[in-house]
């Protein structure tokens, strides 16, 4: 590991979330500072080691392909903030 | 009624006398929320009515018939909010039961109310909640713990028999020792977390908060199990939890890991831990020193492993099928940008940043994967230190609950909060809380949690170890 390097206004648009200035200063100190505890990782000695994604080794989980009730149109787009016939209505992507 | 001291196993045994009816239960459940909770905030909101109807239909044969039971906001129950105490979610109406909600509809309880918590569970003081303060029954002036503060917290006020709350890296066991009550994180895989709002997919389990390690039995009895809709549940018989609950620990191998008892702890809760392993001692148990030496690393780990996963898993509220959307988005990346950055708060920003940074091209090898191996290690700890001994003795946090405000200002000092609590998230064994005494604070008497660790899929032993205790402490 490096010495940390997380530029915050970067990374945030990377991941879609638009922050203020004020965000900014706040959170770059704090996580700068989060990072250099977590570096302590860096002690420990991971040679030959397998790494674990959960906490119990299951993989491939099938289950029978048949079909069963799932939610309605209306159920579906019930919460979403903008619908209408049946569908999520969304801003402009393509120009026409 | 007064609930003060009411269990389920003896509110059942009323119900089944025929000297409480369901609906007086809930009744008397929501006269208690009306006159404690404007205190304690515990509850974001319920729907009395349709509790109330439920409990007239109640079937009072089933194990949990007639029974109402509190749920943490970030569980999914068909017609009522489930808001993550987020602002994103405001406004949010589940279409759907939870897996737990369906087992404890068919155990014959009734989903009663919504609790409180930091904000998508990412906290460990329900400070972080978006909607209001949970404070702690002891001292308002003091936070109840967290994640699933207001969970523990109602219970521990007499305004709910039990409660579902969920643990990530401590958010039931933390909660649960600061309000003073029974708070179970099942091994993982052993509950299903469909129909939970994911934080981080690898660590979440489903557990109970109640009075008495009887009634959580009881109520993990309902909801543990195989469920085809998560994958990650294990199908593992499901033993029964009450069988041998008091058969105690004589002959047993109990572990102490030197690690847990740390410098900076509170002497207090040390001396508390202390005594009760020497009740175990008394009990017929053989108290053993073992080590879990990777246990320093496992606040590092979890918030590499645990953050990662939080920043894929909130990628879905993008004000699109649910939740809040900025008003007028000049294009899609603005109405991503500005849904999300107004819609999450700090905490939740913090980790969503912190976790895409591990992951990210160039850092993923150096964070993420590296952690995933320190985790084996972590485990690897655990498989040896269960060689040696039946369950683990150690305390739940390493301190009394604090003052409202005291860390918030500096984010680590709240994530080592969980320093005791995360490696069995990692593990994916189950732990359990039980009240072991009080330390006094300020002139207040605050609670302090006994932490016992047994192996995945051993519940049942872990429940009659934490019971000979407090059968052991109530005489």
């Amino acid at each position: 590991m490096s010495a940390p390097q997380l530029d915050v206004r970067y990374v945030a648009d990377l991941v879609r979330l638009k922050l203020t200035d004020e965000e900014i200063a706040e959170l770059q100190p704090q996580l700068d500072h989060v990072l250099s505890y977590i570096a302590q990782l860096n002690e420990v000695n991971v040679d030959g080691i397998e790494p674990t994604a959960h906490a119990s080794a299951v993989y491939n989980v099938f289950r029978a392909d048949i079909p069963r009730d799932c939610f309605t149109q209306e159920q579906a787009t019930a919460n979403a903030p903008h619908s209408g016939s049946g569908l999520f209505l969304v801003p402009k992507v393509l120009e026409s | 009624m007064d609930l003060a001291g009411l269990t389920i196993a003896k509110a059942r045994r009323m119900i089944q006398a025929g000297e409480l009816s369901p609906v007086q239960l809930v009744d008397a459940v929501n006269a208690s929320i009306e006159k404690t909770d404007p205190q304690v905030g515990g509850y974001l909101s319920r729907d009395y009515e349709r509790a109330r109807a439920a409990a007239e239909k109640a079937d009072t044969k089933l194990p949990l018939g007639g029974i109402p039971i509190a749920i943490k906001d970030v569980i999914n129950v068909e017609g009522d909010p489930c808001g993550c105490a987020s602002k994103i979610l405001q406004g949010y109406t589940s279409p759907y039961d939870a897996t737990v909600i369906k087992k404890l509809r068919a155990a014959g309880a009734i989903p009663f109310g919504r609790t409180n918590m930091d904000e998508f569970a990412m906290g460990s003081s329900t400070e972080n909640s978006a909607m209001q303060i949970t404070r702690n029954p002891r001292d308002p002036e003091r936070i109840p713990g967290g994640s699933s503060g207001g969970s523990a917290a109602v219970v521990a006020a007499d305004e709910a028999l039990a409660s579902l709350g969920t643990d990530t890296g401590g958010s039931i066991r933390q909660p649960a020792a600061l309000c003073g009550c029974v708070g179970l994180k099942p091994s993982y895989g052993r509950v299903s977390r469909y129909g939970l709002v994911a934080f981080a997919s690898s660590l979440d389990q489903i557990g109970p908060f109640t009075h008495t390690v009887e009634d959580a039995a009881l109520v993990l009895q309902a909801i543990a199990g195989h469920d085809p809709l998560d994958s990650t549940s294990l199908d593992v018989p499901v033993p029964d939890y009450s069988a041998n609950l008091n058969d105690g620990v004589k002959g047993m191998k109990l572990g102490v890991p030197k690690e847990y008892f740390v410098d900076g702890m509170d002497p207090q809760v040390a001396t508390r831990v202390r005594e009760a392993i020497e009740v175990y001692r008394g009990l017929g148990a053989e108290i053993v020193e073992v080590s879990l030496p990777h246990t320093k690393y496992a606040v590092a780990d979890y918030y590499i492993i645990a953050t990662a996963e939080a920043s894929a898993n909130l990628a879905r509220f993008d004000g699109v099928r649910y939740g809040k959307r900025a008003e007028a988005p000049r294009d899609l990346a603005d109405h991503y940008g500005r849904t999300r950055g107004e819609g999450f708060g700090k905490e939740v920003k913090r980790r969503i940043i912190l976790g895409t940074y591990v992951l990210s091209s160039g850092y993923y090898d150096a964070y993420y994967l590296r952690a995933q191996k320190v985790r084996t290690l972590i485990r690897r700890d655990f498989e040896e230190a269960f060689k040696q001994c039946d369950g683990l003795l150690s305390p739940t946090s390493p301190v009394p609950a604090f003052k409202i405000g005291e860390r918030m200002a500096d984010p680590l000092q709240m994530y080592l909060a969980d320093i005791f609590t995360i490696a069995a998230n990692l593990a994916g064994i189950c732990a359990i809380s039980i009240p072991c005494g009080e330390a006094e604070a300020d002139g207040k008497k605050l609670p302090v949690g006994l932490q016992i660790m047994a192996p995945g899929f051993e519940e049942a032993r872990l429940l009659r170890i934490a019971r000979a205790y407090e059968s052991a402490a109530s005489c």
